[in-house]
């Protein structure tokens, strides 16, 4: 197999220098301020970093915390050759969520405030301190896989020994900073669209986090393993689909009630913003249920899409309740500048890079895992 | 020692902008070059160096016999009594003094611009084009008033429609007004109970309803922090709860099954 750690892939090319234009777009923004490059005003202080860096990505890292459990605290085992991959992309995903962070904060040099200077009455605080402290779990979920990889025996086997204190307390840790991005948004009331909009918030980004941990897992596994040929057995991408679909199912009738009793539908009027919020509704709730929740689930294609579709759909969620559903109220317009989405792009890019980059020097995969611990005992 | 409070009476106000100009000057903050619109109002909107801003308000003429009808609305931090962005900012850059005034640490603030969300009034704001940003609003003229001095846009209010002072005889004084000329005042002091009262109030005229004036009557009288509270609150329960039902599923399900010892 290649042992290179970045194969000089055409795509690979594009996603380097794309990083390295970002680079050059964040001198600017952190020489000549926020301003300079993006779209934010006193009207919209909040843009499309802090909806799709932040909002989105920590999101889409729940997949870590779901296998974890899985595998961990419910013992099932067959799932295992997941974890590793699902735990490397949660640790990525999280240091891209502090990359955004450190670009949107004003003064990001003081961002240890949040440890010696905190304020408990702030929704803020819980997510600052929730950022902080899984990505230290799961940078202490990741060492193990580095030193297996550099063949550090005694330090892989007493990191090993915390597995399941570590698996809990990021499960918690995940449980509060998932809902602490929705409670966030509880203070919106006057500026969000109640389409999107609830008292329950917290909880409908926790259970849609949820839902999308397993729509990451799945996508993933087949996405790798058509990269790197590593099959995953059929059948345990069918019982994530299942259980994807499960929770999709009740998500989208728990939001359609909850919309109900927020009196959402009667603001809906035909426009940009409801227009948004059947996209996210019919592409990324009804659709892929339908795709995951019968045959669909054993045919690669259709899990592949429906996953997808799950994943858009969140992602899609979040920007609506950061940006769009709040559009009307605001009296204002914001729409990201080019320099905005280019450096989420670069941050993006850089992240892929990464994970090529360490699952072509640690052992990630099943068979590289089972190699390894073979040569250790 | 007593909270000081600030009253803003729009029916004796003349739109001369002199507290506008004050506070511009006692702050030493930039000015604008200004250019005509299609409203009197300038600087055009509060911002970074803009603590304090009238809004010019025409009222249409019903009666031609009538003279033509100016109202002007200071806009401007209420230093809320249990204010929403001291609530919001995660590193108490933000506190209430005790004197009243609501105020901002730069050296504390880490510019995540939670505050500006969170205030009901959108009243904190921004310095977009700084490398090292920080918050601006209005300070009650904190400086001022802990030297003894009352704020500078009071001190120069000619027509006494803005007048500072202990907050029970604030409120006493505005209901004194009201009772005084109850077909020339709104029946309410606002912001003696807004979002759990602050410490500058507004008498408003009877010609024009407070929302057609522009003041946000939808916020009710709980204060804001209030609402976070309640699910902050809740924060080490649900840790709690959450790691404990780990604790337990992880225990059944490593459970040895009696003559299932060997893997
Ligand atoms: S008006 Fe806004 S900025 Fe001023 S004290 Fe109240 S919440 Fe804070
Ligand atoms: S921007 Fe500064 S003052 Fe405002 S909430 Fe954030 S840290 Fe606090």
């Amino acid at each position: 197999m290649d042992k290179r750690i970045l194969r000089p892939t055409p795509l690979n090319i594009v996603a380097l220098l794309l990083v390295i234009f970002g680079l050059i777009l964040a001198f600017i923004r952190y020489t000549q301020g926020l301003g300079a490059v993006t779209n934010l005003t006193d009207e919209f202080p909040w843009g499309f970093w802090i909806a799709f860096d932040v909002m989105c990505g920590v999101a889409l890292a729940a997949g870590g915390f779901i296998i974890a459990g899985t595998v961990h605290i419910f013992n099932l085992k067959r799932y295992k050759p997941l974890i590793r991959p699902a735990i490397l992309t949660a640790f990525l995903g999280y240091a891209l969520v502090i990359v955004g962070v450190l670009l949107d904060l004003g003064r990001p040099w003081f961002v240890y405030h949040v440890l010696i200077l905190p304020q408990f009455h702030s929704v803020m605080l819980e997510v600052g301190l929730c950022v902080f402290f899984y990505f230290l779990v799961l940078f202490l979920e990741f060492l193990p896989m580095w030193f297996q990889g550099i063949k550090n025996h005694a330090a892989y086997k007493a990191l090993h020994a915390l597995t399941i204190p570590l698996a809990i307390i990021g499960i918690m840790l995940s449980v509060l900073h998932q809902s602490s991005l929705g409670a966030l948004l509880t203070l919106t009331k006057e500026q969000l669209s109640p389409l999107w909009y609830s008292p329950n918030l917290p909880f409908n980004f926790l259970l849609s986090a949820v839902m999308v941990g397993f729509a990451m897992v799945i996508f993933e596994s087949q996405w790798s393993s058509k990269t790197y040929g590593r099959a995953i057995e059929n059948d345990i991408l069918k019982s994530l689909a299942k259980g994807c679909a499960i929770v999709a199912a009740i998500y989208f009738i728990w939001r359609m009630i909850d919309i109900s009793m927020n009196g959402g539908w009667a603001s809906m009027s035909p426009g940009f913003v409801s227009t948004w919020f059947w996209i996210e509704i019919i592409v990324g709730a009804i659709i892929p249920i339908i795709l995951l929740i019968g045959p669909g689930q054993s045919n690669p294609t259709a899990r592949g899409l429906g996953a997808f579709l799950v994943i858009f759909g969140v992602v899609l969620n979040r920007l609506n309740a950061t940006l769009t559903g709040m559009i009307d109220q605001m009296g204002g317009m914001y729409f990201p500048t080019w320099q905005e989405i280019f450096i989420s792009i670069a941050v993006v890019c850089a992240g892929i890079l990464v994970f090529q980059a360490i699952v072509q020097t640690l052992p990630i995969f099943d068979e590289e895992v089972k190699e390894a611990e073979a040569a250790m005992a | 020692m007593s909270t000081y409070a600030m009253l803003n009476d729009l029916t004796k106000c003349i739109g001369c902008r002199a507290c506008q100009v004050a506070c511009k000057e006692w702050n030493d903050l930039e000015y604008h070059r200004t250019y005509f619109t299609n409203t009197r109002d300038n600087p055009p909107k509060l911002e970074a160096a803009t603590y304090n801003r009238l809004e010019y308000n025409y009222l249409p003429d019903t009666d031609p016999a009538l003279p033509q009808r100016w109202y002007y609305r200071r806009h401007m931090c209420l230093h809320c009594e249990d204010p929403a962005c001291v609530a919001a900012c995660p590193v108490e850059a933000f506190v209430k003094t005790e004197e009243g005034a609501v105020v901002y640490d730069e050296w504390k603030c880490i510019g995540c611009r939670y505050c500006m969300l969170a205030c009901p009034f959108t009243i904190p704001k921004y310095e977009w084009k700084s490398w090292n940003p920080a918050v601006t609003k209005c300070t009650f003229c904190f400086d001022r008033i802990g030297a003894g001095e009352e704020p500078a846009c009071s001190k120069v209010c000619l027509t006494d429609a803005v007048i500072f002072g202990n907050r029970e005889d604030i409120i006493a004084d505005a209901h004194a007004r009201i009772a005084a000329a109850p077909d020339r005042y709104q029946d309410t002091v606002y912001g003696e109970k807004a979002v759990g009262g602050t410490a500058v109030m507004f008498l408003s005229t009877k010609d024009i309803t407070l929302d057609d004036f522009g003041f946000r009557t939808d916020l009710g009288e709980a204060s804001y922090p209030s609402y976070s509270w309640a699910s902050l609150s809740k924060v080490p329960y649900v840790a709690v709860i959450v790691a404990a039902l780990m604790s337990v599923i992880y225990f059944i399900t490593h459970r040895r099954m009696p003559g299932a010892e060997k893997k």
